[in-house]
């Protein structure tokens, strides 16, 4: 398989499925407010990409602030509980419960207590809540799971708490911190959307909120067009992290290591 | 005067209940070049856990004299930072100690060209052979400037050829540094090759069966493998370690 092939063979794939659908929809003169053709998404896109793309901006910034601190926070309470059995014994069932219950159960309340004129704010806690947890599991499983070996060579040395963490316990839990911030990338923009939909109405001017909006005046391409950005932006954001981990860790880690057979 | 490490009745029962070591006495006088020897699960290792303070004794006594020496360790893995190059991995407990970055780099690039990897400052752990891994992890011990080196096994995973070099460029570098070594093993012939003096351990519980003194030539290589003494050397071992074994069946 050549390279090239790698990325043709989806693109082909992709074009191909489009025509069908195109030349199917001609033919079975399918109405534009059930299935539009590409053709009709196309021009739908770019007779709205004005404010489709301040939506999508609108969106994106929820999801990278409410990732950002999700980073923040998990991370830093998976180093809380690598330094303190009590903080973890305490603390880890709640952020259990938190993941466990359904987000779209919890957002009516955080719509309420933020209120429909803050709805981007409701969006950030709730994008928060979702993409949170993979990010504290992953760094404290990666945290904890230190070279025995090692690690008595850092106690032999008298290493002090914090040289350890620095220099053993963060470094070795790098890939699966990645690993956990690569799921939570998606997730963000997941409860960013689940967000602006539960509000529904109010002043939400997301990319979500226009799917709800098309959807209600029945531009079903416009649907499809603000469903493509939407999906556009899931795949930019899961590749920017597949190259930071790329970039983090294919000198020494299994995972980058380039199959030799 | 007193030895520079006294064992005075070490015994180690473990939480499970698993008794490892009963009443082991060992010495080591500065200089000296000791191997602990015995079947699997005599309690070798935890000994040398003991003697480093990773493991506390459930009995017994370990002192230094005439104070605790700088002490390196080198395990049975190579136990490398698989994130960092081979010189920053030789410079860990330089690091550690918050020795300056610029002498540290230099101790650590000698250590690394004494132990053989001139060139290989770079290199990941992943880029390097068992040999070569085992090579850095010498060096990192080395590094720290110990007095008394606890090795564990280090060279059982290694094919026959690469331990044979790495047992001849051990006793030079230990031998050049004046560094006293106590070197667990359960080959016979690994520890009549290195070794100044061999304590022969019995089955679990361990304790000493036997000591056997020897007389290598200050330096090791292919004419001691092939010469009378050695081979003597490591009848004595294995005759020891063989009664031991029956005694305890």
């Amino acid at each position: 398989m050549t390279k090239a092939a790698r990325y043709l063979l989806p693109l082909a794939l992709g074009v191909a499925v489009l025509a069908l659908w195109e030349y199917l929809v001609r033919l079975y003169q399918v109405p534009v407010f059930l299935l539009p053709a590409p053709s009709a998404i196309w021009s739908a896109l770019v007779g709205n990409f004005a404010s489709l793309l301040q939506s999508l901006g609108t969106t994106l910034a929820v999801t990278w602030i409410a990732y950002l601190i999700a980073l923040a926070a998990g991370i830093g309470l998976a180093v809380v509980f690598s330094q303190s059995r009590i903080a973890e014994l305490a603390l880890y069932p709640y952020a259990v419960i938190l993941q466990v219950t359904p987000v779209l159960a919890i957002a009516p309340l955080i719509l309420i207590w933020t209120g429909y004129e803050h709805v981007e704010r409701a969006a950030v806690i709730i994008a928060l809540i979702v993409a949170f947890f993979p990010i504290l599991s992953n760094a404290t499983l990666g945290l904890r799971s230190v070279d025995p070996a090692l690690s008595d060579l850092f106690r032999l040395y008298g290493t002090s708490r914090f040289q350890r963490l620095w220099r053993l316990q963060l470094p070795g839990a790098l890939p699966n911190i990645l690993a956990g911030a690569k799921i939570s990338a998606g997730l963000a923009l997941i409860g960013a959307v689940v967000a602006e939909f539960v509000a529904g109405s109010g002043a939400a001017t997301g990319l979500a909120w226009r799917i709800t909006e098309a959807g209600n005046r029945l531009e079903i391409a416009k649907m499809f067009a603000a469903l493509a950005l939407l999906a556009l932006a899931g795949i930019v954001n899961f590749y920017a992290l597949a190259f930071v981990e790329w970039l983090a860790l294919h000198r020494w880690h299994e995972s980058a290591l380039a199959r030799q057979s | 005067m007193p030895s520079l490490l006294t064992l005075c009745g070490i015994s180690k029962r473990f939480d499970n209940g698993l008794e490892a070591i009963r009443r082991l006495d060992v010495a080591v006088e500065a200089g000296e070049f000791v191997s602990l020897v015995g079947p699997s699960g005599c309690g070798k290792s935890t000994a040398l856990r003991i003697v480093a303070g990773l493991t506390a004794p459930s009995a017994g006594t370990v002192a230094f004299a005439p104070s605790r020496p700088e002490i390196g360790f080198v395990f049975q893995e190579p136990a490398l930072m698989p994130w960092a190059g081979a010189l920053a991995n030789v410079r860990l407990p330089l690091d550690l100690k918050r020795v300056a970055r610029s002498e540290a780099e230099a101790r650590a690039e000698r250590a690394l060209h004494r132990a053989g990897l001139k060139g290989f400052e770079k290199s990941f752990p992943r880029e390097l052979s068992g040999g070569m891994k085992m090579r850095v992890s010498i060096a990192r011990a080395l590094a720290a400037q110990p007095k008394l080196l606890l090795m564990d096994e280090p060279f059982a995973a290694l094919d026959e050829p690469t331990r044979q070099g790495l047992n001849d460029d051990l006793v030079a570098l230990a031998r050049e540094d004046a560094i006293t070594v106590l070197f667990v093993t359960h080959s016979v012939f690994e520890s009549a090759y290195l070794s100044t003096r061999v304590v022969v351990m019995t089955p679990r519980p361990g304790s000493v069966a036997a000591e056997i003194a020897l007389s290598p030539p200050a330096n090791r290589d292919v004419s001691w493998r092939m010469s009378e003494g050695f081979l003597e050397g490591a009848r004595r071992v294995s005759s020891s370690l063989q009664s031991a074994m029956e005694r305890a069946a």
